[in-house]
């Protein structure tokens, strides 16, 4: 360990705001693009189920209407 | 020689490879960004001459680093789906582009955080922060210009042009600016030497290049199996994948 | 097997068929030229006149502003004949479509390029340049600025199929006009404190020739995309 306590890390010295601020910014940057590049494969996927159910439906109410006449 | 590579081509195929390498990509990013970072962070000695606020360097420079190379990953996947016509290195290079801006934009943050303590301001017009800056550019061109296109085909072929137009130009575009910074800018800043760093320095930066790369890798993968799914979306398998994980 | 009509007489027909319809629309050729002279003119005004700043600035204002015009100008390169389909009989014609494309970019270089070439000193004098940088700003024009015109047919070829077009274009190209920019500008510095400038002539002459080689396939390509 290079700092004496707890206080002194997360006072880096006294460039506290410039290293965290970079930290900061870097993982916060980076989490929103994990996260938005794990969702991006659940909306693809909810975006297809919706179309099948779409094209399901509209099979469904064609054979609804040849059965009537 | 190369026909073992052929039925990776395959979209479904390609989907299982990236979901079976994922999980190796994202456990070794984790563990060696946590491990780099903390021992950056806490372990590794204070600079003499620039005390703590060095420490950005073990974000800095593996953006840095792994932007150009994100860059000329997307370019060679680029080049592949043009001239092979393989679709999957098409949406290989379509995944990899906002990764790469991402991290350009981390280096370029970074790099001005790091710049305000040591040089007594946020931006100079270094060499090297010109030229981040105009790779930045490249990036934002590339995603938007593959974005304006509806039909993904003609998108990716049209930003994967402009992908290696851009790499031809990066190095002519690096050695001017670096030769408009030497005329124009009086040297009194100068960038630290790194040949100088101590191996209690080096070892965890070197962790740190290591995870952001695949951390690289592990993202595109995640995003490139998005990408196969969408341009897929016709296909059974898809659909059946679809039906059994969109409908929840 | 018969080719028709040889690759030079393509090139020239195609040349003297754009450099006719620009003359006969007499607006293309004046309107870029017309707002070169208004960037140009904006500059002291929002400055101030002092002639010792202009005379520091003048040779980034120029440049600055003829990269400007030429990105504008080019914008209407390639539209016309991709909506009238000229471009895909250009495509389906047994000449290869990089020489088409070189002839258009020629023509359009040599509309609004040479025009600007004629007018840049005038300017120069309304910025009170160096009286020896006046040689290395007519030469870097002639070699810079048939460079932007083919590095920006990169960026219209792409872009010509799409609506949205314009804002998209300066993203694509403008970086890619930094090399051209920084090595004209510094010419011209260098001429001005009587240094000497073919170092960078050279390697703007070597942007030239490895622009000239290499653009017109990828221009060619890009339009193989746009048109599907």
């Amino acid at each position: 360990m290079q700092f004496e306590s707890i206080s002194d890390f997360f006072n880096m010295g006294g460039y506290a705001f410039y290293v965290w601020l970079a930290y900061g910014v870097t993982f916060s940057s980076l989490a929103v693009l994990v996260f938005q590049s794990v969702k991006q494969k659940n909306k693809v996927l909810k975006q297809i189920a919706q179309k099948l159910a779409r094209e399901e439906r509209l099979k469904q109410n064609r054979s609804n209407n040849e059965s009537k006449t | 020689m190369w026909k073992w590579l052929h039925p990776y081509a395959d979209p479904e195929r390609a989907y299982q490879l990236a979901g079976k390498l994922l999980p190796w990509f994202s456990i070794l990013a984790l563990g060696l960004i946590l491990t780099g970072t903390i021992w950056g962070l806490m372990f590794a000695p204070t600079d003499y001459q620039q005390g703590d606020s060095y420490r950005i360097i073990f974000i800095h420079v593996p953006a840095a680093s792994m932007s150009m190379a994100a860059y000329m990953g997307m370019a060679i996947s680029a080049f592949i789906g043009l001239v092979w016509q393989i679709k999957a290195a098409d949406w290989a290079a379509a995944s990899i582009a906002p990764i790469g801006a991402v991290i350009t934009f981390i280096a370029l943050f970074t790099g001005a955080t790091w710049g305000k303590p040591m040089w007594g301001t946020w931006w100079v017009w270094d060499a090297r922060l010109t030229s981040e800056l105009v790779l930045l550019f490249l990036y934002l061109g590339v995603i938007s210009l593959y974005a304006s296109f509806e039909d993904k085909v003609l998108a990716a072929r049209a930003a994967g042009i402009l992908a290696i137009v851009g790499v031809i130009n990066i190095p002519i575009i690096k050695y001017s600016v670096e030769w408009w910074s030497s005329l124009h800018q009086p040297s009194t800043i100068k960038i630290t030497e790194e040949s100088a760093m101590p191996t209690e320095m080096l070892i965890p930066l070197l962790i740190n290049i290591f995870g952001f790369g695949m951390m690289i890798g592990a993202l595109t993968l995640v995003r490139f199996r998005a990408e196969v799914l969408a341009r897929n979306g016709m296909r059974p398998w898809v659909r059946k994948l679809a039906q059994e994980q969109g409908a929840a | 097997m018969k080719r028709g009509i040889s690759y030079t007489r393509a090139f020239m027909t195609l040349l003297k068929r754009d450099l006719q319809i620009a003359v006969r629309h007499r607006g293309d050729i004046f309107n870029p030229l017309l707002f070169f002279v208004m960037v140009v003119t904006l500059f002291p005004l929002g400055i101030g006149p002092e002639p010792q700043v202009l005379t520091r600035i003048a040779p980034g204002i120029i440049w600055v502003a003829a990269l400007l015009a030429s990105m504008l100008s080019l914008e209407r390169l390639f539209k016309a004949d991709f909506s009238d389909g000229a471009l895909e009989q250009m495509m389906l014609s047994p000449q290869p479509l990089s020489l088409m494309v070189l002839a258009k970019v020629l023509a359009h270089w040599l509309l609004t390029g040479v025009p600007l070439i004629i007018i840049a000193p005038l300017l120069a004098v309304l910025l009170h340049l160096e009286s020896n940088s006046y040689g290395a700003l007519i030469a870097t024009l002639a070699l810079g600025t048939p460079v932007l015109s083919l590095l920006g047919a990169i960026g219209v070829a792409l872009t010509v199929g799409l609506r949205k077009g314009g804002v998209l274009l300066s993203l694509l190209i403008l970086p890619l006009y930094i090399p051209v920019l920084i090595f004209a500008t510094s010419a011209i510095d260098a001429a001005g404190m009587n240094l000497p400038y073919d170092g960078q002539l050279a390697i703007i002459g070597a942007m030239l020739v490895g622009s000239l080689t290499l653009a017109p396939v990828a221009i060619g390509a890009s339009l193989r995309v746009s048109t599907n």
